[in-house]
């Protein structure tokens, strides 16, 4: 299938949090699929690899006006100004890559050499440098992806919206003689792993998926949701994420960017996980 | 037992005394070379780096030593192209230590990288929109024209310097060093640049991030700027240092206040730039992302308003107000005041830029991160101290680097001593004449 020829897809996702429920599901099925190497000791989280991490916000009330949400931050997967993502331009040797097939955010191992500018370029911390070289329990290699390749210490590895995946799905359509991929066929592994459905993903470009109705992107603004109820983290960097959130509560929307004090006629809002 | 290798006309220390100077900062130095290779061969989980911290002290002292040894290039610059003769007796020992800075430099990058045998990566598979692609390039060339630059010196090696073709050699290089001083100042421009962009260009970390003008940020320009003000402190402070430890006078009072005066004039025009670059960026560029300025400096318990305070002020208005006046300069102790002050600012900046950026939380959910390093990564930062004091110890005992020291510090000495100097003396040169700069 020659890349060109079919309409561009903008990979994506949107995230529900009044459903979430923080059981953390999407963590483990994120670190399954991905051979997420993991350490015996994993109190640390600050070196602890998590491409998928569930963060826990409260409105900062007390009792009895506390409210808590869970806010799964994967990669997010950021278009950048055209196609320039904050991680991807920094690379000093192209070992990140914005598709501008797929809007992917890609991550090439064997060519990451460890400076780790494009973790200290990312506001999400969604990226992570593998401090050890990953080893796993007696026995669990056989259970590794083979799909997927492990990493080797001194490399970042970050979400890639289960690539392989797409690379599977896109071949199957190929097979059969399709030029397009379903959207069902192609699902990454959080997405298909919460109990509470919370998690929606495909094409943000095509308007017969799910993500494009839920969050209604306006790609003459940026991608910008028209969904009142929708929001992208930390908007106003213009880092242009593809991975949206919706909320009913006014206060978890104003979590995800900051605000000056008296900004939007309310006062900032900060939550921590 | 050296004697012979020693210049003519200068007085060393003996050579126990040298030797344990060497050795003592020698076992510093493999102290440094152990947590070195303990980096390279268990990795970088030997720091506290983390993933919040993927930038930390490595990176600030290579963006603290280039600014540094910025005195190699300003002053080859001064020297060569604007044409203040006066430096040229200092531009050696310049040139000495922009090439202890750069070799550090290039040393500490080395080991901060996860995967130091992919290192060429950069080079093979540049990408041309990074900061990073531009210093990696800059910076190796600007290191071979230091090395290019140092080598005459090395030849002016009493002992070296009798065979001929190592004679013509240096003074050949000479002879074209202009070339090099204007080659220099060329790629120090954009790697000193391309440094400062490294965090003006983070869209995604509002207290770094700047604007600019076409693809350079305007932390692009500072650094060019701020490197070619404090590196000539360095520079003299480094120099006074020599004078304390060896006891001597080694460069007249009019060359120094020269390159004094001419730093505290850069350094001057630079606080201003920076002054209206932090007050745009307080004013303007946080607060379209949704910071205050004091967003970034409260609610942690290191960075507080005091850091951008002592870095402006103490670091830049007090060096520059010192600098520029005739009674600052003459008075040879605010002189040091100043030019220590201006060295601890222009750390500081690269202090802030570096580590504060990664400090400072940018989603509203996440919290102040502070960090301190492990001893590796004390003992491998201290490592090119070492080894910079030994390069020093070594070319200021064997090389004519201060063509001045013979004037200022005449020896007497027995007529017998003396002829016996002459009978041994190269037919064609002296270290006078051979000073690089001059040359």
């Amino acid at each position: 299938m020659k890349q060109g020829h079919h309409p561009v897809k903008k990979y994506g996702m949107v995230i529900d949090l009044d459903k979430c429920t923080g059981c953390g599901a999407c963590m483990v099925a994120c670190m399954s699929e991905n051979n997420v190497p993991f350490r015996e000791d994993e109190s640390n989280k600050q070196d602890s690899i998590t491409w998928m991490k569930v963060y826990k916000l409260t409105n900062g009330k007390t009792y009895p006006d506390t409210e808590i949400c869970y806010l799964p931050r994967p990669c997010q997967h950021c278009e950048g100004h055209d196609g320039h993502p904050p991680c991807v331009s920094v690379c000093p040797a192209t070992a990140t890559d914005y598709d501008k097939e797929t809007g992917i955010v890609s991550q090439i191992y064997t060519r990451c050499f460890g400076c780790r500018y494009c973790m200290a370029a990312c506001p999400y911390h969604a990226r992570y440098f593998n401090w050890w070289d990953p080893i796993w329990p007696d026995g669990m290699e056989k259970y590794l992806n083979p799909n997927v390749s492990p990493r080797m210490r001194g490399v970042v590895e970050k979400c890639n919206l289960c690539f392989h995946r797409y690379q599977q799905a896109r071949d199957k359509a190929i097979f059969e003689g399709r030029s397009e991929v379903a959207e069902e066929e192609y699902q990454t592994a959080c997405a298909q792993a919460c109990p509470a459905g919370a998690i929606t993903f495909g094409d943000l470009n095509n308007p017969s998926h799910a993500v494009h109705q839920i969050v209604l992107p306006d790609n003459k603004h940026s991608g910008r949701p028209k969904n009142p109820h929708a929001f992208r983290l930390l908007e106003k960097l213009g880092t242009n994420p593809k991975i949206y959130y919706l909320s009913s509560r006014e206060w978890v929307r104003r979590a995800g960017d900051n605000y000056l004090t008296g900004e939007s006629g309310s006062s900032k809002t900060t939550s921590h996980g | 037992m050296d004697s012979a290798l020693i210049p003519r006309g200068v007085k060393r220390c003996p050579v126990w005394q040298f030797a344990l100077g060497l050795g003592i900062v020698g076992i510093v130095l493999l102290w440094g070379v152990y947590a070195m290779l303990l980096c390279w061969f268990k990795g970088l989980n030997q720091t506290n780096m983390n993933d919040y911290y993927g930038f930390a002290l490595w990176i600030w002292a290579d963006l603290a030593v280039i600014a540094l040894g910025g005195g190699a290039f300003f002053t080859g610059f001064l020297r060569y192209l604007i044409g203040k003769d006066e430096l040229k007796n200092i531009i050696n020992f310049a040139v000495v230590i922009g090439f202890i800075c750069y070799s550090s430099a290039l040393l500490i990058l080395a080991i901060d990288v996860g995967q130091p045998l992919r290192s060429w990566f950069i080079f093979w598979h540049a990408n041309v929109h990074s900061m990073l692609t531009e210093v990696a390039f800059c910076l190796s060339c600007y290191f071979g024209v230091l090395t290019i630059e140092y080598i005459p010196l090395i030849l002016e090696n009493r002992q070296i310097n009798k065979i001929p073709f190592f004679h013509n050699l240096g003074h050949n290089m000479h002879e074209i060093m202009a070339v090099f001083a204007a080659t220099g100042a060329f790629l120090s421009f954009f790697h000193q640049g391309s440094l400062g962009g490294v965090s003006g260009v983070l869209f995604g970390r509002p207290f770094a991030v700047r604007e600019g003008v076409l693809i350079w940020p305007w932390t692009f320009f500072l650094f060019t700027w701020s490197a070619a003000a404090y590196g000539p402190c360095f520079t003299l402070l480094v120099t006074r240092i020599t004078e304390v430890v060896s006891g001597k006078k080694l460069v007249k009072e009019n060359v120094v206040q020269l390159l004094a005066k001419i730093s505290g004039w850069m350094i001057g025009t630079y606080i201003i730039a920076k002054i209206i670059d932090t007050w745009y960026w307080a004013a303007v560029t946080a607060p379209a992302r949704g910071f205050s300025l004091m967003d970034f400096y409260s609610g942690n318990a290191l960075y507080g308003i005091w850091i951008l305070i002592a870095e402006i002020v103490v670091g830049g208005v007090v060096p520059a107000a010192i600098l520029l006046t005739n009674t600052g300069r003459r008075n040879s102790t605010a002189r040091l005041v100043a030019i220590t002050l201006g060295v601890i600012g222009i750390c500081l900046n690269r202090w802030v830029m570096v580590l504060q950026t990664m400090a400072v939380p940018v989603m509203t959910f996440d919290t102040w991160q502070l960090y301190y390093p492990s001893w590796q990564e004390v003992a491998t930062t201290i490592l090119p101290v070492a080894y910079g004091i030994i390069l020093v110890m070594i070319s200021f005992r064997y090389l004519p680097i201060f063509p001045q020291e013979t004037e200022l510090n005449p020896i007497v000495t027995p007529d017998h001593q003396i002829e016996e100097s002459v009978s041994d003396q190269p037919p064609l040169v002296t270290a006078q004449d051979l000073s690089p700069a001059e040359s």
